[in-house]
């Protein structure tokens, strides 16, 4: 009679020949990357506004910090265990190797209860994940930053990109606009980005308190104060979805070529790899095609401002 | 890839060992519905007389032994203080019997999807690895368009393909496992008059489909009727329910949700399928929602099933089973929206053609 033993063995996902087996996984570290976190120690938190925190954390473990390398402009999912993973653009240097900075807005589940965490607490960080402003290509010429609101978070890391190299670049102009002076971000940073690193800062708010001197109005207004020699500027720009479409289209009228336009978009986002789906935007991902798209890109994205 | 020809008889001889040494789930009539048809699921199965080897179609897909609509991705313990992250990939093997060709398609296009690229997902490849599929052809329902998609037959993806060609199976065998458990049975190899049969078997599968979607440069029509009124029209139909991602056999979306243990001593980062039909779905912290309306959500469901994310995958993901089609509760079904959208697009051409400057 037949042998009627068929038995399918397991198999071990974790073992490594099966691993690296078709489909093809040669991406080893990636599929670490998947699910694991790093582990991270809130080194300190700095309180900005009301709303909003800079978060310091560090890697605990050194070769995972010797590991993690990011570009200006990628993000990374910040899991608090219990509570979720949120998507958060890296904001600090990304030469600094020992220390990550987060600039949070207190807005949804997660990030409530990031507020209730003090130094110390350990966090996990999956990533770093997206694309990068290609801050190589844009040396050598004038960048125009702009940035609404929130919108200096993820600025601050191609930012300090550039005064750290501030030798390669030409004129830098920042213009910055806020609701209130109270709500600008990073202020303490300011003397030191306008005379140390020669960066052209013109900040605006639309309500200005008593105690405010510098100008009143939308970011817009700002445009008049501004030379742009639009054959050698590239212009980065982040900032509430309603910004994206004044501030690119004006660009744009002034003959800025779409590709030398960058915009850093937001999506919601679950996994932070192309998976979820969550963050598409038209027929590409936020998370991977994204979160740095150049003008054209977005221009031709559906819905994407 | 090697032919055999296996009689009936044998067939179930063969199909009954498989199923009573391993875990094996097999179509079965789980219902009736309202017109008094028969409802198949892949169930369980114990024995090879509980299968039912003429079925229809499932109504969900067999996309649940790779995809569970909830698993859990990690876990958390905590002490003193701190965390400990688990992960498990676990898998337990499965055979998978009687799958359609248009279903074993999809499992591709998910692998295409979830395992190639920068991040493929192990707890999918764990289970695709772990599962033995066992295809089987039918002649085409009324409703079904795989033809339209190209997904009418199926090359790879599967260990074991059987063609009916009257009291035989004709036998696509894809992997040594199915070749040597195969060995045990009574095999020939196909003759001329078999392979008559098969080609048969196959112009009559071809030939039966009587629902046809036209799907040329569909991806550009997608692009230019972006603000087409006809996705207000169906959206504003749609119930967000997000039945049709449910059974979608290619449908992979999902959410993310973090909860702890009721022992307060861990949690656990929980992955669960999710629909772009759901109102939330693209709604950011701080409550403003890119995708609002109904129409929008609905939209992005068919450009993201037909168009494939072009810039991605370059592929469709849509298999043409038409299963979102039969469970939709208000009877959306994607042949009528696509038509809707031809007929516009063909509208305007007439309407070009017809102009006076165009003479």
């Amino acid at each position: 009679m037949h042998d009627l033993r068929f038995v399918i063995p397991p198999q071990d996902i974790n073992r490594e020949d099966f691993a690296s087996s078709k489909p093809d996984f040669n991406r080893r570290s990636e599929i670490m990357r998947t699910d694991w976190g790093y582990k991270c120690m809130v080194t300190n938190i700095v309180r900005l506004t009301e709303h909003e925190r800079l978060f310091q954390l560090h890697i605990i473990d050194p070769l995972e910090r010797a590991l993690f390398r990011f570009r200006p402009g990628q993000f990374l999912m910040l899991e608090l265990p219990g509570y979720g993973d949120v998507p958060i653009s890296i904001s600090g240097s990304s030469n600094n190797h020992e220390f990550l900075e987060l600039c949070i807005r207190k807005v949804g589940h997660v990030t409530s209860a990031l507020f209730t965490i003090g130094e110390g607490a350990r966090v996990a960080i999956r990533g770093p994940f997206g694309s990068a402003f290609p801050m190589d290509e844009m040396a050598g010429h004038n960048i125009l930053l702009v940035a609404g609101g929130l919108g200096i978070a993820p600025l601050r890391a191609p930012l300090s990109w550039i005064n750290e190299h501030r030798d390669r670049f030409l004129d830098v102009d920042l213009l910055y606009g806020a609701k209130e002076p109270s709500q600008l971000l990073f202020t303490w940073q300011f003397e030191e980005w306008k005379m140390i690193n020669h960066i052209k800062l013109h900040t605006i708010v639309e309500h200005g308190d008593t105690g405010w001197k510098g100008q009143r109005g939308m970011i817009t207004d700002l445009f008049n104060d501004i030379s742009i020699d639009i054959a050698k500027t590239y212009a980065i720009v982040c900032g509430p979805p309603v910004m994206f479409k004044i501030v690119c289209s004006w660009l744009e009228q002034l003959g800025i070529p779409m590709n030398r336009m960058f915009v850093s978009l937001e999506r919601r986002m679950h996994c932070g790899m192309g998976k979820c789906c969550r963050c598409m935007v038209g027929s590409t991902f936020t998370c991977i095609d994204g979160p740095v798209f150049d003008y054209w890109t977005v221009m031709n994205l559906k819905e994407a401002i | 890839m090697i032919y055999k020809v296996i009689s009936k008889k044998e067939f179930t001889g063969f199909i009954d060992a498989l199923v009573r040494s391993n875990s094996s789930f097999g179509p079965r009539q789980v219902d009736n519905d309202l017109r008094g048809n028969a409802v198949y699921q892949f169930q369980p199965v114990h024995s090879v007389d509980e299968i039912a080897f003429d079925y229809s179609a499932t109504a969900s897909s067999a996309k649940h032994f790779f995809l569970p609509f909830q698993e859990e991705l990690s876990r958390f313990l905590f002490h003193d203080g701190d965390w400990e992250q688990q992960i498990t990939y676990e898998a337990n093997p499965v055979v998978l019997i009687g799958l359609r060709a248009c279903d074993i398609s999809a499992l591709n296009i998910l692998d295409d999807v979830l395992l190639n690229g920068h991040f493929p997902s192990p707890s999918y490849l764990a289970r695709r690895k772990n599962s033995f599929v066992i295809g089987m052809d039918h002649l085409p329902l009324a409703d079904c368009f795989c033809k339209s998609m190209n997904h009418h037959t199926v090359t790879t993806g599967f260990n074991l393909f059987c063609s009916d060609i009257g009291d035989h199976y004709y036998l696509s065998i894809n992997s040594s496992k199915a070749f040597s458990f195969l060995r045990e049975f009574e095999t020939r190899d196909p003759n001329y008059d078999d392979n008559c049969m098969l080609v048969e078997r196959r112009k009559r599968i071809q030939n039966g489909f009587q629902t046809e979607i036209d799907v040329t440069a569909l991806p550009t029509i997608l692009d230019i009727e972006f603000d087409s009124p006809v996705w207000e029209k169906w959206g504003d139909k749609c119930l967000n329910c997000g039945t049709c991602a449910m059974v979608c056999p290619s449908c992979y979306c999902y959410s993310l949700t973090e909860s702890f243990a009721t022992s307060l001593n861990g949690a656990s980062r929980e992955k669960k399928l999710y629909s772009c039909n759901l109102v939330d779905f693209a709604v950011v912290a701080g409550g403003h929602n890119f995708r609002p309306k109904k129409g929008d959500r609905l939209k992005y469901r068919y450009y993201h099933q037909h168009r494939g994310f072009a810039e991605n995958a370059n592929q469709q993901i849509c298999v043409g089973c038409n299963r979102c089609g039969r469970a939709c509760l208000a009877g959306i079904n994607p042949k009528d929206v696509i038509n809707d959208l031809r007929m516009e697009k063909e509208s305007c051409m007439t309407c070009a053609s017809s102009s006076p400057r165009k003479i």
